[in-house]
């Protein structure tokens, strides 16, 4: 055997470490809870349910339609949507942001309290509380927030927390649906 | 003492399986047959919130809430096919635990068998490699061999 090969024989496990090190490197710090929804690129599914505010009003995806919005997720229960509620505030003022909520699991009165307790950012909320629509939309825990375009497809999802670093993400997809729309 | 510990241990054990097992039975089916595929969809798919428990064994809302979900498609004559569809098409293929062969799971696959093959390669160059410096010694060079190590074993003493 040459030189040359043997020399190859030596670095080649080197080479073979390194690269499993490498693959394990870009595995660190992702989230594993955090999944490719496999709901993008398709439309929202078709629903038809009752507002948050009031059990005679009947909504259904079509008034989700018209321009591209945001659905989330949320309930009284979780603390991260306690978290976000803010931020959500904030973007549906300052940059007219249309909103829409889905109450997951939640009840009502609580849900109508903490609306009118915290202010709220939401167009109107459709209320889900066994969650029916919550399994339609792939959801595995609030909050989850959808971008969807003008014809309710939907673009991308923020899984968790949405604020100033994850709405980075969404809103670049965002302001170029609006940009298409106009 | 200890005996007592132990029984004490074997009585929270025994009724905590007791407890696993109730909540299985809880969901009500037409057929008895009907019970025994929820139980076998509910372990083979996997609960899209926890990160390694089946939909039987998990306690977390979205759990529960498929389980439902399996129950009204069992009840209302969904195959085991078309409830695997269902959860798919909303949850992606992290739901099954038996990955099917894809794009994204092309590596999962591979890899074994790419790892047999590089052993295989190896044992073949090794041993090749072994057999041409082994190469037999003919009678003349086995004796010249000998003589030479008979020579540096008295020099050696010396």
């Amino acid at each position: 055997m040459s030189t040359a090969t043997k020399r190859l024989l030596m670095v080649l496990p080197m080479l073979m470490a390194f690269g499993l090190g490498l693959f394990l490197y870009q595995g660190i710090g992702q989230d594993p809870n955090n999944m490719e929804s496999s709901l993008i690129g398709k439309p929202l599914p078709e629903f038809s349910g009752e507002t948050l505010m009031s059990d005679t009003t009947i909504v259904t995806q079509k008034d989700m339609l018209g321009q591209p919005a945001l659905v989330n997720v949320w309930a009284t229960w979780c603390p991260t949507c306690r978290a976000e509620h803010e931020f959500l505030l904030s973007i549906a003022a300052q940059e007219n942001v249309r909103i829409f909520g889905v109450n997951y699991h939640d009840q009502r009165a609580a849900a109508q309290q903490w609306l009118i307790d915290l202010g709220n950012p939401y167009v109107f909320s459709v209320f889900d509380p066994q969650g029916d629509l919550g399994i339609d939309l792939g959801v595995v825990g609030a909050p989850e927030t959808y971008l969807i375009d003008a014809n309710g497809m939907v673009i991308d999802k923020v899984t968790g927390e949405l604020n100033e670093r994850t709405w980075t993400q969404l809103r670049t997809q965002y302001l170029s649906l609006l940009k298409d729309g106009s | 003492m200890r005996r007592f510990l132990v029984s004490v241990c074997f009585c929270i054990t025994t009724a905590m399986c007791a407890l696993a097992q109730a909540d299985i039975t809880s969901y009500e089916f037409a057929e008895p047959e009907m019970a025994q595929r929820f139980v076998g969809l509910t372990t083979v798919l996997r609960c899209p919130k926890c990160q390694n428990q089946n939909l039987s064994d998990s306690d977390s809302i979205i759990a529960k809430d498929l389980r439902t979900q399996i129950q009204t498609l069992i009840n209302s004559g969904n195959t085991d096919q078309q409830i695997t569809d269902f959860m798919v098409q909303r949850y992606g293929d992290f739901i099954l635990y038996d990955p099917p062969f894809n794009k994204s799971t092309l590596v999962l696959w591979l890899t074994p068998v790419g790892m047999i093959f590089i052993g295989l390669f190896a044992l073949w160059f090794f041993s090749r490699k072994s057999q041409s410096q082994s190469a037999m010694l003919t009678t003349d060079e086995q004796q010249k061999l000998h003589q030479l190590l008979a020579n540096n074993q008295l020099r050696d003493r010396d």
